[in-house]
Protein backbone atom coordinates (compact mmCIF):
# COMPACT_ATOMS: atom_id res chain seq x y z
CA UNK A 1 0.00 0.00 0.00
CA UNK A 2 1.46 3.73 -0.59
CA UNK A 3 -0.23 6.67 0.65
CA UNK A 4 -1.83 8.65 -1.97
CA UNK A 5 0.05 11.33 -0.90
CA UNK A 6 3.45 10.72 -0.91
CA UNK A 7 5.36 11.59 -4.07
CA UNK A 8 9.22 10.94 -4.97
CA UNK A 9 11.71 13.05 -2.95
CA UNK A 10 14.36 14.71 -4.56
CA UNK A 11 17.78 12.47 -4.31
CA UNK A 12 21.20 13.73 -4.28
CA UNK A 13 22.45 14.81 -7.50
CA UNK A 14 21.90 17.03 -9.87
CA UNK A 15 18.82 15.47 -11.39
CA UNK A 16 15.82 14.72 -10.00
CA UNK A 17 14.27 11.53 -9.83
CA UNK A 18 10.83 11.69 -10.08
CA UNK A 19 10.50 8.34 -10.85
CA UNK A 20 11.84 4.77 -10.16
CA UNK A 21 13.90 4.12 -14.25
CA UNK A 22 13.64 1.07 -15.26
CA UNK A 23 16.50 0.81 -17.03
CA UNK A 24 19.94 2.43 -16.34
CA UNK A 25 20.81 5.28 -18.56
CA UNK A 26 24.42 5.05 -20.36
CA UNK A 27 24.95 8.31 -18.47
CA UNK A 28 24.31 7.04 -14.76
CA UNK A 29 27.34 6.97 -12.18
CA UNK A 30 26.80 5.41 -8.56
CA UNK A 31 26.22 7.63 -5.89
CA UNK A 32 28.15 5.72 -2.58
CA UNK A 33 28.76 7.62 0.76
CA UNK A 34 31.69 7.17 2.63
CA UNK A 35 31.79 7.53 6.27
CA UNK A 36 35.32 7.92 7.36
CA UNK A 37 37.37 8.04 10.80
CA UNK A 38 39.17 11.47 10.95
CA UNK A 39 42.35 10.02 12.69
CA UNK A 40 43.17 7.06 9.76
CA UNK A 41 40.97 6.49 6.67
CA UNK A 42 40.25 10.19 6.17
CA UNK A 43 43.90 11.32 6.46
CA UNK A 44 44.63 7.79 4.40
CA UNK A 45 42.34 9.24 1.72
CA UNK A 46 43.88 12.52 1.88
CA UNK A 47 47.11 11.45 1.62
CA UNK A 48 46.09 9.44 -1.72
CA UNK A 49 44.86 13.20 -2.94
CA UNK A 50 47.95 14.40 -2.34
CA UNK A 51 50.06 11.73 -3.52
CA UNK A 52 48.23 12.30 -6.29
CA UNK A 53 47.18 8.81 -7.01
CA UNK A 54 44.08 8.22 -9.55
CA UNK A 55 41.07 7.22 -8.02
CA UNK A 56 37.54 7.35 -8.89
CA UNK A 57 35.70 10.36 -8.14
CA UNK A 58 31.98 8.82 -7.20
CA UNK A 59 32.52 8.89 -3.35
CA UNK A 60 31.55 11.63 -0.99
CA UNK A 61 33.68 11.41 1.92
CA UNK A 62 31.92 12.16 5.33
CA UNK A 63 34.37 13.16 8.27
CA UNK A 64 33.26 11.55 11.54
CA UNK A 65 35.47 11.25 14.97
CA UNK A 66 35.59 7.96 15.03
CA UNK A 67 34.30 4.82 13.89
CA UNK A 68 32.29 4.03 16.81
CA UNK A 69 30.69 7.46 16.19
CA UNK A 70 28.68 6.16 13.00
CA UNK A 71 25.21 5.17 14.45
CA UNK A 72 23.79 2.78 11.64
CA UNK A 73 21.01 5.43 11.19
CA UNK A 74 23.38 7.01 8.97
CA UNK A 75 23.90 4.38 6.61
CA UNK A 76 19.99 4.26 6.31
CA UNK A 77 19.49 8.08 6.11
CA UNK A 78 22.67 7.65 3.17
CA UNK A 79 20.18 5.33 1.16
CA UNK A 80 16.59 7.08 2.07
CA UNK A 81 19.23 10.37 0.65
CA UNK A 82 19.59 8.43 -2.84
CA UNK A 83 22.86 6.78 -2.13
CA UNK A 84 23.90 3.36 -4.17
CA UNK A 85 26.39 2.19 -2.13
CA UNK A 86 28.19 2.89 1.54
CA UNK A 87 31.22 2.25 2.40
CA UNK A 88 32.51 2.75 6.68
CA UNK A 89 36.12 2.83 7.07
CA UNK A 90 38.10 3.64 10.20
CA UNK A 91 41.26 2.84 11.84
CA UNK A 92 43.02 -1.21 12.32
CA UNK A 93 42.07 -2.68 14.86
CA UNK A 94 44.38 -1.65 17.96
CA UNK A 95 45.07 1.46 16.00
CA UNK A 96 42.05 3.37 16.90
CA UNK A 97 42.67 6.79 18.32
CA UNK A 98 39.99 6.27 21.27
CA UNK A 99 41.61 3.03 21.69
CA UNK A 100 38.33 0.96 21.70
CA UNK A 101 35.96 3.01 19.19
CA UNK A 102 36.73 0.36 15.98
CA UNK A 103 36.21 -2.47 18.34
CA UNK A 104 32.50 -1.65 19.29
CA UNK A 105 31.80 -0.58 15.92
CA UNK A 106 32.98 -3.78 14.42
CA UNK A 107 30.27 -5.62 16.91
CA UNK A 108 27.34 -3.28 15.68
CA UNK A 109 28.67 -4.10 12.09
CA UNK A 110 28.40 -7.76 12.07
CA UNK A 111 24.40 -7.76 13.40
CA UNK A 112 23.65 -4.35 11.30
CA UNK A 113 25.08 -6.24 8.56
CA UNK A 114 23.04 -9.54 9.03
CA UNK A 115 20.06 -7.32 9.62
CA UNK A 116 20.16 -5.18 6.46
CA UNK A 117 20.65 -8.68 4.71
CA UNK A 118 17.87 -10.07 5.81
CA UNK A 119 15.61 -7.39 4.92
CA UNK A 120 16.99 -7.95 1.31
CA UNK A 121 19.54 -5.09 0.79
CA UNK A 122 22.05 -6.16 -0.83
CA UNK A 123 25.62 -6.78 0.81
CA UNK A 124 27.38 -5.45 -2.29
CA UNK A 125 25.65 -1.99 -1.63
CA UNK A 126 27.45 -2.15 2.65
CA UNK A 127 31.43 -1.87 2.77
CA UNK A 128 33.83 -1.91 5.50
CA UNK A 129 37.52 -1.13 5.63
CA UNK A 130 40.23 -0.40 7.33
CA UNK A 131 42.51 1.97 6.23
CA UNK A 132 45.13 3.84 8.02
CA UNK A 133 46.72 7.49 7.45
CA UNK A 134 49.48 5.87 5.99
CA UNK A 135 47.81 3.73 3.23
CA UNK A 136 46.77 6.32 0.55
CA UNK A 137 46.98 3.12 -2.08
CA UNK A 138 44.66 0.85 0.18
CA UNK A 139 42.08 3.48 0.26
CA UNK A 140 42.49 3.90 -3.87
CA UNK A 141 41.76 0.09 -3.77
CA UNK A 142 38.88 -0.26 -1.62
CA UNK A 143 37.02 2.84 -2.95
CA UNK A 144 37.61 1.41 -6.72
CA UNK A 145 36.28 -2.15 -5.80
CA UNK A 146 33.61 -0.09 -3.60
CA UNK A 147 32.66 1.46 -7.31
CA UNK A 148 32.95 -1.45 -9.34
CA UNK A 149 30.63 -3.82 -7.25
CA UNK A 150 27.91 -1.02 -6.98
CA UNK A 151 28.57 -0.25 -10.80
CA UNK A 152 27.70 -3.60 -11.02
CA UNK A 153 25.04 -3.45 -9.39
CA UNK A 154 23.17 -0.62 -10.73
CA UNK A 155 21.37 2.24 -9.19
CA UNK A 156 19.51 1.27 -6.00
CA UNK A 157 16.04 1.05 -7.08
CA UNK A 158 14.42 -0.71 -4.84
CA UNK A 159 15.06 1.37 -2.14
CA UNK A 160 14.06 4.59 -4.80
CA UNK A 161 10.60 3.04 -4.66
CA UNK A 162 10.15 3.07 -0.76
CA UNK A 163 11.80 7.04 -0.99
CA UNK A 164 8.96 8.97 -0.67
CA UNK A 165 8.45 11.91 1.50
CA UNK A 166 5.01 13.01 2.62
CA UNK A 167 3.24 16.04 -0.04
CA UNK A 168 0.02 17.27 -0.42
CA UNK A 169 -1.83 15.49 -3.00
CA UNK A 170 -2.56 16.66 -6.62
CA UNK A 171 -5.78 19.24 -6.17
CA UNK A 172 -8.28 20.73 -8.86
CA UNK A 173 -7.86 24.55 -8.87
CA UNK A 174 -11.24 26.52 -9.28
CA UNK A 175 -11.01 26.67 -12.51
CA UNK A 176 -10.60 23.03 -13.06
CA UNK A 177 -6.80 22.33 -13.30
CA UNK A 178 -4.84 19.78 -11.75
CA UNK A 179 -2.14 21.11 -9.61
CA UNK A 180 0.31 19.72 -7.44
CA UNK A 181 2.07 21.03 -4.06
CA UNK A 182 0.51 22.68 -1.46
CA UNK A 183 -2.85 24.96 -2.68
CA UNK A 184 -2.38 28.68 -2.98
CA UNK A 185 -3.92 31.14 -0.53
CA UNK A 186 -6.12 33.36 -3.19
CA UNK A 187 -8.08 36.55 -1.48
CA UNK A 188 -11.01 34.36 -0.47
CA UNK A 189 -9.27 31.95 1.45
CA UNK A 190 -6.88 33.92 2.79
CA UNK A 191 -9.31 36.11 4.16
CA UNK A 192 -12.35 33.83 4.91
CA UNK B 1 4.63 -27.13 44.11
CA UNK B 2 2.30 -23.75 45.02
CA UNK B 3 -0.04 -22.19 43.04
CA UNK B 4 0.75 -18.62 42.11
CA UNK B 5 -1.78 -16.97 44.15
CA UNK B 6 -0.90 -18.84 47.42
CA UNK B 7 2.56 -17.57 46.79
CA UNK B 8 1.03 -13.84 46.07
CA UNK B 9 -0.68 -13.72 49.03
CA UNK B 10 2.09 -14.90 51.41
CA UNK B 11 4.46 -11.96 49.89
CA UNK B 12 1.72 -9.94 50.78
CA UNK B 13 0.77 -10.69 54.11
CA UNK B 14 4.29 -10.72 55.12
CA UNK B 15 4.66 -7.17 53.90
CA UNK B 16 7.70 -8.32 51.97
CA UNK B 17 6.57 -6.18 48.53
CA UNK B 18 3.45 -3.58 48.15
CA UNK B 19 1.94 -5.24 45.20
CA UNK B 20 2.07 -8.60 43.08
CA UNK B 21 1.86 -7.55 39.42
CA UNK B 22 0.50 -10.68 37.68
CA UNK B 23 -2.52 -12.29 35.64
CA UNK B 24 -6.36 -13.03 36.32
CA UNK B 25 -8.67 -14.52 34.08
CA UNK B 26 -10.23 -12.28 31.30
CA UNK B 27 -13.01 -14.44 29.86
CA UNK B 28 -12.76 -17.92 27.98
CA UNK B 29 -8.80 -18.47 26.78
CA UNK B 30 -8.05 -14.94 28.09
CA UNK B 31 -5.81 -13.44 31.21
CA UNK B 32 -5.13 -9.71 31.66
CA UNK B 33 -2.31 -8.15 33.44
CA UNK B 34 -3.56 -7.56 36.99
CA UNK B 35 -1.86 -5.36 40.16
CA UNK B 36 -2.66 -7.20 43.66
CA UNK B 37 -1.82 -4.51 46.38
CA UNK B 38 -3.74 -6.96 48.93
CA UNK B 39 -3.59 -10.36 50.46
CA UNK B 40 -7.41 -10.24 49.19
CA UNK B 41 -6.80 -9.49 46.02
CA UNK B 42 -4.19 -11.74 45.09
CA UNK B 43 -6.88 -14.65 44.99
CA UNK B 44 -7.76 -13.06 41.74
CA UNK B 45 -3.88 -13.98 40.54
CA UNK B 46 -4.37 -17.12 38.10
CA UNK B 47 -1.75 -18.62 35.76
CA UNK B 48 -2.36 -20.62 32.29
CA UNK B 49 -1.52 -21.22 28.41
CA UNK B 50 -3.13 -17.75 27.84
CA UNK B 51 -1.02 -15.58 29.99
CA UNK B 52 0.45 -14.45 27.79
CA UNK B 53 1.70 -10.79 28.55
CA UNK B 54 4.84 -10.27 29.36
CA UNK B 55 5.12 -8.67 32.90
CA UNK B 56 8.41 -7.65 32.64
CA UNK B 57 7.50 -4.15 31.00
CA UNK B 58 5.62 -2.96 34.34
CA UNK B 59 8.94 -2.76 35.96
CA UNK B 60 10.66 -0.03 33.77
CA UNK B 61 11.22 3.15 35.62
CA UNK B 62 8.45 4.75 33.48
CA UNK B 63 5.80 2.24 34.04
CA UNK B 64 6.17 0.87 37.19
CA UNK B 65 3.38 1.21 38.99
CA UNK B 66 3.80 1.16 42.76
CA UNK B 67 7.34 2.58 44.66
CA UNK B 68 9.00 -0.09 46.64
CA UNK B 69 9.64 -3.53 46.11
CA UNK B 70 7.47 -5.06 43.85
CA UNK B 71 6.85 -8.93 43.03
CA UNK B 72 6.13 -10.49 39.36
CA UNK B 73 5.10 -13.52 37.82
CA UNK B 74 7.39 -14.01 35.12
CA UNK B 75 7.79 -17.48 32.95
CA UNK B 76 10.80 -18.45 31.50
CA UNK B 77 11.09 -15.86 28.27
CA UNK B 78 10.07 -12.63 31.32
CA UNK B 79 12.95 -13.74 33.43
CA UNK B 80 15.21 -13.31 30.44
CA UNK B 81 13.51 -9.75 30.26
CA UNK B 82 13.94 -9.35 34.12
CA UNK B 83 17.62 -10.47 33.55
CA UNK B 84 18.29 -7.63 31.04
CA UNK B 85 16.92 -5.10 32.26
CA UNK B 86 19.16 -5.94 35.39
CA UNK B 87 22.06 -6.24 32.78
CA UNK B 88 21.22 -2.81 31.91
CA UNK B 89 21.10 -1.25 35.15
CA UNK B 90 17.13 -0.40 34.64
CA UNK B 91 16.08 -2.56 37.68
CA UNK B 92 17.90 -3.75 40.73
CA UNK B 93 17.66 -7.14 41.56
CA UNK B 94 16.90 -6.63 45.33
CA UNK B 95 13.90 -4.30 44.17
CA UNK B 96 12.19 -6.83 42.64
CA UNK B 97 10.93 -10.79 44.07
CA UNK B 98 10.33 -13.29 40.95
CA UNK B 99 7.73 -15.47 40.92
CA UNK B 100 9.35 -18.17 38.76
CA UNK B 101 6.22 -19.99 36.94
CA UNK B 102 7.04 -23.75 34.86
CA UNK B 103 5.50 -22.79 31.33
CA UNK B 104 5.24 -25.58 28.73
CA UNK B 105 3.99 -22.95 26.38
CA UNK B 106 1.29 -20.58 25.50
CA UNK B 107 -1.19 -19.87 22.90
CA UNK B 108 -0.47 -17.95 19.88
CA UNK B 109 -2.99 -15.04 20.79
CA UNK B 110 -5.62 -14.03 23.34
CA UNK B 111 -9.05 -15.70 22.83
CA UNK B 112 -7.09 -18.75 21.10
CA UNK B 113 -8.02 -22.14 22.09
CA UNK B 114 -4.40 -24.14 23.55
CA UNK B 115 -3.29 -26.75 21.42
CA UNK B 116 -0.01 -27.91 19.92
CA UNK B 117 -1.02 -25.98 16.30
CA UNK B 118 -2.01 -22.29 18.21
CA UNK B 119 1.00 -22.65 20.24
CA UNK B 120 2.60 -19.56 20.29
CA UNK B 121 6.15 -19.87 17.61
CA UNK B 122 8.40 -18.77 20.41
CA UNK B 123 7.59 -21.61 22.73
CA UNK B 124 8.92 -23.70 20.38
CA UNK B 125 12.62 -22.86 20.29
CA UNK B 126 12.35 -22.17 24.35
CA UNK B 127 15.28 -23.33 26.50
CA UNK B 128 13.84 -21.82 29.27
CA UNK B 129 10.52 -23.95 30.45
CA UNK B 130 11.69 -23.96 34.09
CA UNK B 131 13.08 -19.91 34.67
CA UNK B 132 16.37 -19.79 35.42
CA UNK B 133 16.26 -17.29 37.94
CA UNK B 134 13.30 -16.78 40.33
CA UNK B 135 13.27 -16.41 43.82
CA UNK B 136 10.10 -17.99 44.37
CA UNK B 137 8.89 -20.98 42.05
CA UNK B 138 5.03 -21.73 41.17
CA UNK B 139 3.14 -24.17 39.68
CA UNK B 140 2.16 -23.44 35.87
CA UNK B 141 1.86 -25.36 32.86
CA UNK B 142 3.35 -28.47 31.63
CA UNK B 143 5.83 -28.74 28.69
CA UNK B 144 4.29 -31.12 25.87
CA UNK B 145 6.11 -32.63 23.52
CA UNK B 146 7.93 -30.57 20.17
CA UNK B 147 6.11 -27.60 18.74
CA UNK B 148 6.27 -26.61 15.43
CA UNK B 149 9.27 -23.93 15.03
CA UNK B 150 7.44 -21.39 12.61
CA UNK B 151 9.33 -18.62 12.55
CA UNK B 152 12.56 -20.74 11.74
CA UNK B 153 11.03 -21.68 9.06
CA UNK B 154 9.73 -18.46 7.73
CA UNK B 155 13.17 -17.23 8.36
CA UNK B 156 14.73 -20.12 6.42
CA UNK B 157 12.43 -19.46 3.07
CA UNK B 158 12.98 -15.63 3.23
CA UNK B 159 16.71 -16.23 3.26
CA UNK B 160 16.26 -18.83 0.33
CA UNK B 161 14.56 -15.54 -1.80
CA UNK B 162 16.73 -13.46 -4.22
CA UNK B 163 17.88 -10.32 -1.92
CA UNK B 164 14.90 -7.81 -4.79
CA UNK B 165 12.13 -10.19 -3.59
CA UNK B 166 12.94 -9.85 0.14
CA UNK B 167 13.53 -6.25 -0.36
CA UNK B 168 10.12 -6.81 -1.47
CA UNK B 169 8.65 -8.62 0.90
CA UNK B 170 9.53 -6.12 4.17
CA UNK B 171 8.53 -2.89 2.12
CA UNK B 172 5.37 -4.33 1.69
CA UNK B 173 5.02 -5.19 5.55
CA UNK B 174 6.47 -2.09 6.60
CA UNK B 175 4.16 0.09 4.76
CA UNK B 176 1.12 -0.92 6.70
CA UNK B 177 3.09 0.34 9.88
CA UNK B 178 0.70 3.22 10.96
CA UNK B 179 3.73 4.20 13.72
CA UNK B 180 1.53 3.48 16.62
CA UNK B 181 4.77 2.28 18.14
CA UNK B 182 2.69 -0.08 19.94
CA UNK B 183 5.31 -2.58 19.14
CA UNK B 184 7.45 0.16 21.46
CA UNK B 185 5.64 0.50 24.26
CA UNK B 186 5.19 -3.00 25.08
CA UNK B 187 8.37 -3.95 25.01
CA UNK B 188 9.88 -4.12 28.18
CA UNK B 189 13.59 -3.92 26.71
CA UNK B 190 12.88 -0.62 25.02
CA UNK B 191 12.83 1.78 28.27
CA UNK B 192 14.20 4.81 27.09
CA UNK B 193 13.49 7.72 28.45
CA UNK B 194 13.34 9.42 24.76
CA UNK B 195 13.27 6.99 21.87
CA UNK B 196 15.27 8.16 19.11
CA UNK B 197 12.07 7.89 16.80
CA UNK B 198 10.38 10.82 19.22
CA UNK B 199 13.39 13.21 18.68
CA UNK B 200 13.18 16.10 15.78
CA UNK B 201 16.21 17.63 16.31
CA UNK B 202 18.06 15.94 14.07
CA UNK B 203 15.46 14.26 12.52
CA UNK B 204 16.39 10.84 11.78
CA UNK B 205 13.15 9.11 11.56
CA UNK B 206 10.19 10.54 9.20
CA UNK B 207 7.49 10.98 11.64
CA UNK B 208 4.72 10.58 9.04
CA UNK B 209 4.07 6.68 7.86
CA UNK B 210 5.38 7.24 4.76
CA UNK B 211 7.34 3.84 3.33
CA UNK B 212 10.48 5.64 3.82
CA UNK B 213 9.86 6.75 7.30
CA UNK B 214 8.76 3.20 8.00
CA UNK B 215 11.22 1.11 6.78
CA UNK B 216 13.34 3.11 8.52
CA UNK B 217 11.79 3.21 11.76
CA UNK B 218 11.43 -1.20 11.89
CA UNK B 219 14.85 -1.50 11.04
CA UNK B 220 16.02 0.54 13.64
CA UNK B 221 13.51 -0.79 16.45
CA UNK B 222 14.84 -4.01 15.40
CA UNK B 223 18.75 -2.73 15.44
CA UNK B 224 18.40 -1.26 18.91
CA UNK B 225 17.42 -4.48 20.25
CA UNK B 226 19.91 -6.75 18.54
CA UNK B 227 21.59 -8.46 21.48
CA UNK B 228 18.83 -7.03 23.84
CA UNK B 229 15.68 -8.91 22.57
CA UNK B 230 14.83 -11.55 24.42
CA UNK B 231 12.33 -13.07 22.29
CA UNK B 232 9.00 -12.40 24.11
CA UNK B 233 7.37 -11.23 21.01
CA UNK B 234 4.97 -9.03 22.59
CA UNK B 235 5.75 -6.67 19.42
CA UNK B 236 4.18 -8.61 16.92
CA UNK B 237 1.31 -9.97 19.35
CA UNK B 238 -0.09 -6.08 19.72
CA UNK B 239 1.26 -4.69 16.03
CA UNK B 240 -2.10 -3.68 14.85
CA UNK B 241 -0.85 -3.80 11.40
CA UNK B 242 0.49 -7.44 11.88
CA UNK B 243 3.68 -7.35 10.67
CA UNK B 244 6.28 -10.24 11.52
CA UNK B 245 8.67 -7.89 13.80
CA UNK B 246 9.38 -11.25 15.45
CA UNK B 247 11.40 -12.51 12.19
CA UNK B 248 13.73 -9.75 12.63
CA UNK B 249 14.09 -10.03 16.56
CA UNK B 250 14.74 -13.84 15.98
CA UNK B 251 17.25 -13.17 12.82
CA UNK B 252 19.31 -10.55 15.15
CA UNK B 253 19.47 -13.07 17.79
CA UNK B 254 20.14 -16.00 15.76
CA UNK B 255 23.41 -13.91 14.34
CA UNK B 256 24.36 -12.99 18.05
CA UNK B 257 24.01 -16.79 19.06
CA UNK B 258 26.30 -17.85 15.78
CA UNK B 259 28.89 -14.57 15.72
CA UNK B 260 28.97 -14.11 19.20
CA UNK B 261 27.91 -17.35 21.30
CA UNK B 262 26.18 -14.72 23.17
CA UNK B 263 21.99 -15.35 24.52
CA UNK B 264 20.55 -11.98 25.89
CA UNK B 265 18.86 -12.19 29.12
CA UNK B 266 20.38 -15.44 30.87
CA UNK B 267 23.25 -13.95 33.76
CA UNK B 268 22.36 -10.88 35.43
CA UNK B 269 26.40 -10.07 35.49
CA UNK B 270 27.13 -10.45 32.14
CA UNK B 271 27.88 -7.42 30.09
CA UNK B 272 25.29 -6.27 27.39
CA UNK B 273 26.13 -7.80 23.45
CA UNK B 274 26.94 -4.46 22.33
CA UNK B 275 28.09 -2.72 25.42
CA UNK B 276 31.47 -4.94 25.05
CA UNK B 277 33.81 -5.97 22.73
CA UNK B 278 36.27 -8.99 22.09
CA UNK B 279 39.25 -8.44 20.52
CA UNK B 280 38.76 -11.12 18.11
CA UNK B 281 35.41 -11.05 16.65
CA UNK B 282 35.05 -11.56 13.21
CA UNK B 283 35.81 -9.08 10.45
CA UNK B 284 36.58 -11.64 7.73
CA UNK B 285 34.00 -8.62 5.92
CA UNK B 286 36.18 -6.17 6.42
CA UNK B 287 38.61 -4.82 3.88
S1 LIG C 1 13.49 1.93 19.46
FE1 LIG C 1 15.51 2.37 20.20
S2 LIG C 1 15.46 4.50 20.92
FE2 LIG C 1 13.36 3.76 20.72
S3 LIG C 1 12.84 3.04 22.79
FE3 LIG C 1 13.53 1.27 21.60
S4 LIG C 1 15.69 1.12 22.05
FE4 LIG C 1 15.04 3.16 22.66
S1 LIG D 1 11.53 -6.62 20.75
FE1 LIG D 1 9.60 -7.73 20.92
S2 LIG D 1 10.23 -9.86 21.32
FE2 LIG D 1 12.00 -8.57 21.76
S3 LIG D 1 11.89 -8.13 23.94
FE3 LIG D 1 10.83 -6.45 22.88
S4 LIG D 1 8.66 -7.05 22.85
FE4 LIG D 1 9.87 -8.89 23.32
S1 LIG E 1 3.19 -1.86 16.39
FE1 LIG E 1 3.24 -2.32 14.19
S2 LIG E 1 2.10 -0.63 13.24
FE2 LIG E 1 2.62 0.05 15.31
S3 LIG E 1 4.58 1.15 15.07
FE3 LIG E 1 5.09 -0.98 15.58
S4 LIG E 1 5.38 -1.98 13.58
FE4 LIG E 1 4.27 -0.07 13.21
Amino acid sequence: MRWPCEQDMNTIGSHNETHAETTTPASWEPKIIAFVCNWCTYTGADLAGTSRLKQPPQARLIRVPCTGRIDPLFIIKAFESGADGVLVSGCHPFDCHYNTGNFHARRRWTLFRALLDFVGIDSARLHFSWVSASEGKKWVDVITKVVRDVRARGPFQAYRTINRRFAFPPYITDHGEEREGAPEKTKESAHA
Amino acid sequence: MPEVAAIAKDLLERGVVKAVIGYAAAGPNRTRPFIARTAEQANALVFNRHALNNLAVFLTRRRKPVAGPVAVVAKGCDVRALIMLMQEQQVRREDVHIIGVTCGGVASSMGTPWSVETAAPKCAHCRFHTPHLYDSLAEGTEEVGPLPDRSGERIKELEALPPDERFAFWAEQFSRCIRCYACREVCPICSCEQCVADKNQPQWIDRSPTSRGNFAWNLVRAFHLAGRCIGCNECERACPADIPLSLLNRKLAMTALEEFHYIAGTDPAAPTLVGTYDKTDRQDYIA
